[in-house]
């Protein structure tokens, strides 16, 4: 019986959309294993998250309640999965390479025993193991990896596969799992938490992403492309260069270390398109280049490109667009 | 007793090499990259070298004492004693044929092990990753092989009376949190620029030899140090090149001519 176990997460109030990719990605290992499709809920209250991973394609959902689940907090979590795992007794755990899925599954993976497939993008039951294909070097390579010894762990990038849509009316047997947890045993404890005011639209959902990058020279330009992403709807972002160089926050950083976006258009600027800051944008379909540099790596990716000086392609961009957008 | 600090820090391929100038070697099933570019350490870790230097700095030079680590097959030792450089007192390398072609898991075990030959380590200090294989996972295994409290990928670390105050950074800003001594942290690039080291610290390093330690020394047997994880193949994806460049005679009508494309394109 065993199965497959995704280590769902939480997002307002439902499931966050990595556990819904989490479904998919793990659908065809449940299949090529013939073995159920499991998902385990972590969380203060867990009931209707239940259900809507039923309608998404769970065959059994188990549920921990505990108040202390209510924050990502990896330890209590840890505690939590490592319950699960006990009962369940999953031949693959599949966690979301999100804050809480990088730290949770390494070491559920290491106190197992047992190896940890990081941020993969493809996967795939052949024989007795698990193969995963991972981006590394960057992203300027792939690497194919196999996993022997069961349970087989990994942790998914985000956005590397496609959620499914819910079958209205699906429903899976819940069942609940005890877990203890005692606070005094945790020696991580947070003191505080330092929230940024977010502003505008999200740079993770938005639909239309201006970024910047070293080539503007410093914060000022930024307005400019605040402006045009205002314009389209959309938000802004940057590269690690320029929240390195203290010119936007790091909220603001896209790629391998930073966020990844999921915008229908992506309009990169002055930025020469590393591989790491690509990784960020895998799914974008749309990404638009301007760059002085006609060899920047970033029009090897790009589906149109100016090569030019963004100082003056920038505002007539933005102002035919404005003028577009008027007609 | 000065409060102990070990960094681990990895010799890595300069992340920086332009992707063209980026090969695989297939029998060793890994990157290399022209032969006249020197590999560098591994950026996060020296992030986290400067994390150490900090703590050196707030405490005082003779109550720290920071001792840098590292596991490999060979070493480019002007490479890999830049953390001396940079400040830390002392360079232990474990050097073994064996160490080539560690996992993460079998990587954090040598680590691990090599730590616990050191006896008092008040905290570890790590990259957040390494850029090579892009793991980010040999610190959360040495935390689980030495049984010691982890905070994973920080901006911030002081020590106060016998704990370790962190930043995490989390996607909405940052937590807060102290852990107990001994701990395993990992610190981000988010920490600011590591320090250049000074003449004087090049100076002091070059008069400074490494430690070495072979695996059996650590009383590991290479044969035990199967990968968890096994490579099967490294590849580098296929870019289709299919940029349309938009024409214009100059940058202004370019610029024009983008908005008019995108919108025949129906993206905005
Ligand atoms: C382990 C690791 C993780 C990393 N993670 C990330 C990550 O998450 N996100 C990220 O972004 N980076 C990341 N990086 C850094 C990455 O490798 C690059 O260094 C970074 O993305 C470069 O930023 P950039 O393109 O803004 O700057 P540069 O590479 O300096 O490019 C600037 C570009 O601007 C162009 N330019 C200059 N002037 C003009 C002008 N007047 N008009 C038009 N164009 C102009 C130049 O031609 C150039 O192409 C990571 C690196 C490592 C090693
Ligand atoms: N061979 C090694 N020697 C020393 N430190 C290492 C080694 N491999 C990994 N590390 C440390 O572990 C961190 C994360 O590495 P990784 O899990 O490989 O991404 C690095 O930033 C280093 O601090």
């Amino acid at each position: 019986m065993p199965g497959v176990l995704v280590f769902a997460e939480l997002a307002d109030g439902g499931l966050a959309s990595i556990s819904k990719e989490l479904f998919s990605a793990g659908r065809p290992l449940a299949q090529a294993l013939g073995e159920p499709l499991c998902t385990f809920i972590p969380a203060e209250k867990g009931g209707e998250v239940a259900k809507e991973a039923g309608a998404l394609g769970a065959d059994r959902v188990y549920v921990a309640e505990h108040p202390l689940l209510r924050e990502p907090h990896p330890d209590y979590h840890l505690i939590a999965l490592e319950r699960a795992v006990q009962q369940v007794r999953p031949s693959v755990v599949l966690l979301g390479k999100t804050p809480l899925g990088i730290n949770v599954g390494p070491r559920l993976a290491f106190r197992l025993g047992v190896g940890v497939a990081q941020d993969v993008v493809a996967l795939k039951i052949e024989g007795d193991a698990l193969i995963a294909e991972r981006p590394v070097y960057g992203g300027n390579a792939m690497a194919r990896v196999a996993l022997r010894e069961k349970p087989f762990v990994a942790t998914v990038r985000p956005k590397a596969f496609e959620p499914l849509d819910p079958t209205p009316g699906r429903t899976a047997p819940v069942q609940a799992i005890p877990v203890a947890i005692e606070p005094a045993a945790v020696k991580v404890k947070v003191l505080e938490r330092k929230k940024v005011e977010a502003t505008g639209i999200r740079l993770e959902d938005a639909r239309v992403v201006v970024g910047g990058g070293r080539g503007l020279g410093g914060p000022e330009p930024f307005q400019q492309l605040e402006e045009l992403a205002r314009l389209l709807g959309g938000a802004v972002g940057a590269s690690r260069a320029v929240c390195d160089a203290g010119w936007l926050p790091y909220q603001y950083q896209i790629g391998l270390t930073g966020k990844t976006i999921t915008a229908d258009l992506y309009i990169a600027v002055a930025i020469s398109g590393a591989s790491q800051h690509m990784a960020g944008v895998s799914t974008v379909k749309n990404i638009v280049a301007i760059n002085k540099d006609a060899d920047a790596p970033i029009f090897q990716e790009a589906r149109f490109g100016v090569v030019g000086d963004w100082k003056k392609v920038l505002p007539a961009f933005t102002d035919e667009v404005r003028k577009l957008l008027q007609q | 007793m000065p409060l102990t600090i070990v960094v681990t820090a990895k010799q890595v391929l300069d992340p920086e090499t332009p992707p063209s100038a980026l090969q695989i070697d297939p029998s060793r099933k890994r990157m290399v990259g022209p032969a006249n570019v020197p590999p560098v350490v591994n950026g996060f870790d020296e992030n986290a070298v400067e994390a150490a230097l900090r703590i050196k700095d707030a405490l005082g030079a003779s109550n720290v004492k920071i001792t840098v680590l590292s596991a490999g097959k060979s070493f480019v030792l002007d490479v890999i004693k830049k953390p001396l450089a940079m400040g830390a007192d002392e360079l232990v390398l474990v050097q073994d044929d064996a160490c080539e072609n560690l996992d993460a898991f079998q990587t954090a075990r040598v680590l691990a092990a090599a730590i616990k030959s050191m006896g008092t380590v008040d905290l570890v200090l790590c990259g957040r990753q390494a850029s090579d294989w892009d793991q980010a996972q040999v610190p959360l295994a040495i935390a689980e092989f030495l049984g010691l409290p982890c905070v994973h990928i920080t901006r911030k670390v002081e020590v106060k009376d016998g704990t370790v105050v962190v930043e995490r950074v989390v996607p909405d800003g940052a937590e807060v949190i102290q852990v107990p001594l001994p701990a395993v942290i990992t610190v981000s690039n988010e920490l600011g620029q590591p320090r250049y080291p000074t003449l004087r610290g090049i100076m002091a390093s070059t008069r400074k030899q490494p430690i070495i330690r072979k695996l059996a020394d650590l009383g590991l047997n290479p044969a035990d140090l199967k990968p968890k994880v096994e490579l099967l193949d490294l590849y580098i994806p296929v870019r289709q090149k299919k940029c349309e460049f938009i024409s214009g005679d100059n940058d202004e009508e370019k610029g024009r001519n983008l908005a008019r494309r995108l919108r025949e394109a129906k993206l905005i």
